[in-house]
């Protein structure tokens, strides 16, 4: 709807500033957030999505706080429910543009069970999880992301727990479109993000993403410049790596290519495929039972079924 | 069209006020529907009637056993009912282990007809009786009838070609057909239905019109049952009625909130003993524009309403017990935001998964409290089976209104029971006016305020108003994140106000005190009404002085409840708890209110309650 009532010209008008809101970013200074928040308040514009056709819902963490800085419309929520508000409001309206925000803790841990959800049912939002491998809101405990043997406040002798590979956990719940990306590659991130975007459907996007304080160069291997060029493998569809969007087994293999960012790692899109949406699938449903039944009628329905008459 | 049963009325007839029939059975043996189809007949008949069903945990537990076994209990008569009765006047017990389990449930000399066929050596031991309770003086005072209802049944329909197992299975229509002709139910009522539910499989069909009419041809042939029982019409306001039970006029209720508000109802939840059958009802009217949805968990389905909400929706989730514990987070999300909401909770008995199907009124204080910080709710509760769908849109008014989560506490009892319903005049239902804020040129302050202290309802998709919300502390008026020190106390003031303002909108306590000088006062809440109603009647027809009071908001209570509860001398607060009711209305008004408790997961039986007031009048 939003495309379809928007005055073109009108639309080509919006600017990076009709998306920022009036508050002032708070994460720490060199937090890769930065990054993300420049390359999403610079690139919805091209997209022709209007601010109030779009809804920014985020958990607990520092990446919650993304959606403040957004001027559009905003949920920040409670820990880890972010996907399960957003099915609320992207079922209740499916010509919405709505927006995950999580990160690694919020995503994977506390709110696990709804991200999964969320991505089998192929709700027509656009995940971005902030993955520093680090809680940091909570400075500095281990998170599912962590890699094995990580010593912070909470685990001094090193955690045992063995982590998640996101991309892998995504594909494994039927996600329709799987990519990974880093917060220091502008481009690549935008790519990325323009093609969840427009993609119909649940998108799933795990930003590799800097925390300068709690976890710092946790990526190194990947983001650096110069590693990153021989660390990274970039799949793009139909080039060597001879690769095909379409195939989840492929995509779950190249998931695991890696064990985590310490070895060479793929990002880029892992998987792209076409389901019907849940909202929309929602929406023909009331409509066939319109067609089916007739519009609902308050007496016809109280007054069916077995009645009798008094005087 | 099947035949009706044949043969002529030529047993005698007598007269009763009322009666109080319990169907019991294996799980397998279908006594809810049975009772189901009976309550149906009886209510168009016109009888005044209540009903209680009350099914084991277990789907399907042994069969044969005593912890399988399902009962359906009705209670009709020619006046007003209030109860599904303490004590059944006639047992239809399909086997042993029916009969073991509900014989104390049956009246001193009350009847007892059971199915002879099913007490063999095997089931009287499955059901742990040691020898046959129908000739070792176990029944002795009581009228037994055995009849060998399952050999009848085959008898009946062994030349319609249905197999031995179906055959035995539309027993419970034989049972049904002989209670039937017992007390002149008409029988049309039932051969249309089933004519509907099984017209698609002529076969099953013929075998069931086959039973039933087996059923009550035997009642009217055999010498066994002397007369038939008559119990008149009650007298009943003009109008048209229907039977409802409490889910279904609940789902109702919301439907017409929806459609009376025009704001799209959004209903998610998590299959949950006894709330499931709301998800079931509300799921059917999708022509409505219900959007259902079966969430993930409890939490999901509390998130997604609340985003629904957020989205301009009547966002609703309904679950029980354990449900409202994993919700408990998400509420004060909504109490933060100050976004409209339902949240219903069916309670059921104990802590813990404590015993599902078993009811109790044990989350009032949960609901009041059971958040953390400051987040005060609305509460409301509705107090029968047909009074759920006026509470629903009430709960819809009051949440719509002030922008705020309303918690609706309703109980196993009310969910599946059910009684005649007068059917409302739906264009005179109220409407609700949902005020979605539209732009007005200037900055959208998303945490004004209305003359009721609600803030704009602004929805996604309104060009000009994009705002935040989410649950930390917002500042007054603008709606950004605020840890200003003033600012939170008001704010804590504002939506403590806010939700004690609502009593200014809500009825007075009405107070039924026929002499004007009662001593004592029963005040209730929820589900307990009937009982309160039949058990004052009662103190009443012995000359006692006794006024009662029924709170349907718990919070905020009606402005005058305080004046009400001090004016009497005593005041005794009948509740399915331990005292919650109780102890807000001590604490809150300083009166000296005691309880009457029964936490067993059965209902309140008014002889018990009648016994209390009487004690407490002359104790």
């Amino acid at each position: 709807m939003a495309e379809e009532n928007g005055d073109v010209s009108g639309v080509a008008t919006l600017t990076k500033k009709d998306f920022t809101s009036d508050q002032e970013p708070r994460w720490c200074p060199g937090c890769g957030d930065y990054a993300i928040l420049a390359a999403v308040q610079g690139f919805m514009p091209e997209l022709g999505i209007e601010p109030h056709n779009t809804v920014f819902i985020s958990g607990i963490g520092c990446s919650g706080r993304f959606t403040y800085y957004m001027d559009t419309y905003g949920f920040h929520g409670i820990h880890g429910r972010a996907p399960a508000i957003a099915t609320g409001v992207a079922t209740a309206n499916p010509d919405l543009h709505v927006w995950v925000v999580t990160g690694d803790g919020d995503a994977l841990s506390i709110g696990g069970n709804h991200l999964i959800h969320a991505l089998r049912r192929n709700v027509n939002i656009k995940i971005l999880m902030f993955n520093n491998q680090i809680y940091g809101l909570t400075k500095g405990q281990y998170s599912p992301t962590s890699e094995e043997g990580k010593v912070t406040k909470s685990t001094p002798f090193g955690s045992v727990d063995h982590p998640f590979n996101p991309v892998a956990l995504a594909l494994g719940a039927e996600a329709t479109f799987v990519a990974r990306t880093v917060d220091n590659d502008r481009k690549h991130l935008t790519d990325v993000l323009r093609q969840a975007t427009e993609h119909p459907g649940s998108a799933f996007v795990e930003i590799y993403q800097n925390c300068n304080v709690f976890n710092d160069g946790a990526f190194d291997l990947i983001r650096d410049k110069q590693q990153g060029l021989h660390n990274q493998i970039r799949l793009v569809d139909g080039e060597p790596i001879v690769f095909d969007e379409g195939t989840r087994c492929l995509a779950f293999a190249l998931a695991h290519l890696s064990h985590g960012p310490t070895e060479p790692t793929c990002i880029g899109v892992f998987h792209e495929e076409d389901r019907s949406t849940y909202g929309e699938a929602v929406r023909s449903q009331l409509e066939r039972a319109v067609e089916r039944l007739g519009p609902g009628d308050l007496k016809t329905l109280l007054h069916g079924g077995d009645t009798w008459t008094v005087g | 069209m099947a035949s009706r049963p044949t043969g002529s009325m030529s047993k005698t007839v007598e007269e009763r006020d009322h009666v109080v029939i319990r169907f019991a059975g294996d799980s397998g043996d279908g006594m809810q529907l049975t009772g189901d189809r009976f309550t149906n007949a009886t209510a168009i008949l016109g009888n005044d009637l209540a009903t209680l069903p009350d099914f084991p945990a277990e789907i399907r537990a042994p069969a044969g056993t005593v912890h399988g076994v399902s009962a359906f209990q009705i209670q009709f008569a020619n006046n007003d009912v209030t109860t599904p009765g303490d004590h059944a006047d006639v047992l239809v017990a399909m086997n042993p282990a029916a009969l073991r389990a509900d014989l104390d449930k049956v009246a001193r000399g009350g009847t007892i007809i059971i199915n002879e066929d099913s007490f063999t050596q095997r089931n009287l031991e499955k059901a742990g009786y040691a020898s046959d309770p129908a000739t070792d003086g176990t029944l002795d005072g009581y009228q037994i009838y055995p009849v060998p209802m399952t050999s009848i049944t085959v008898r009946a329909v062994e030349s319609l070609g249905v197999g031995k197992k179906e055959a035995e299975r539309s027993k419970n229509m034989f049972a049904l057909g002989l209670v039937s002709w017992m007390y002149g139910r008409p029988v049309d009522v039932t051969l249309r239905w089933l004519e509907k539910k099984f017209g698609g499989k002529p076969e099953i069909y013929e075998a069931n019109v086959a039973s039933f009419n087996a059923g009550y041809n035997f009642g009217e042939t055999t010498e066994l049952f002397a007369h038939q029982i008559h119990v008149a019409a009650a007298p009943v306001t003009e109008g048209i009625y229907r039977n409802v039970a409490g889910s279904q006029a609940l789902a109702w209720g919301l439907i017409a909130a929806s459609v009376r508000s025009g704001v799209p109802l959004f209903y998610a939840s998590y299959p949950i003993t006894p709330a499931s059958d709301l998800l079931h009802e509300l799921s059917k009217h999708k022509n409505f524009g219900v959007v259902t949805i079966q969430a993930e968990d409890e939490i999901a389905a509390a998130n997604m309403a609340l985003g629904a909400a957020f989205t301009g929706h009547l966002g609703v989730t309904g679950t029980s017990g354990p449900g409202i514990d994993l919700k408990a987070e998400t509420i004060g999300l909504a109490v933060i935001t100050e976004l409209p909401m339902i949240l219903v909770d069916v309670m059921r008995a104990g802590p813990s998964t404590g015993m599902p199907t078993k009811n109790e009124q044990g989350d009032l204080l949960h609901a009041m409290f059971g958040r953390h910080g400051e987040s005060p709710i609305p509460i409301v509760a509705p107090s029968s089976p047909a009074d759920c769908f006026s509470v629903a849109l009430e709960a819809a008014r009051v949440a719509i209104r002030y922008r705020t989560p309303v918690i609706l506490l309703s109980d196993s009892f009310l969910q599946n029971s059910s009684e005649p319903w007068l059917l409302p005049d739906v264009d005179a239902l109220p409407t609700i006016d949902p005020r979605f804020a539209t732009p007005n040129g200037s900055d959208f302050l998303p945490y004004a305020r209305d003359e009721r202290l609600a803030r704009p309802w602004a929805i996604p998709g309104t060009p000009g108003l994009e705002h935040r919300i989410g649950g930390l502390e917002r500042e007054d008026r603008t709606g950004d994140i605020s840890y200003e020190a003033e600012n939170h106390e008001r704010m804590t003031q504002i939506r403590r106000e806010k939700v004690d303002g609502i009593a200014a909108d809500i009825p007075p306590l009405e107070v039924d005190d026929p002499t004007g000088d009662a001593e004592l006062l029963v005040l209730g809440w929820g589900s307990t009404a009937g009982t309160i109603r039949a058990a004052v009647q009662r103190v009443r027809g012995a000359g006692e002085r006794v006024a009662t009071a029924h709170l349907r908001w718990l919070n905020p209570m009606p402005t005058n409840t305080g004046e009400v509860v001090t004016k009497y001398r005593r005041v005794l607060i009948p509740e399915l708890n331990s005292g919650q009711l109780t102890m807000l209305i001590r604490a809150r008004f300083l009166a000296d209110a005691k309880t009457f408790s029964k936490v067993q997961g059965l209902p309140i039986w008014a002889d018990e309650l009648e016994d209390a007031i009487v004690r407490m009048l002359h104790g």
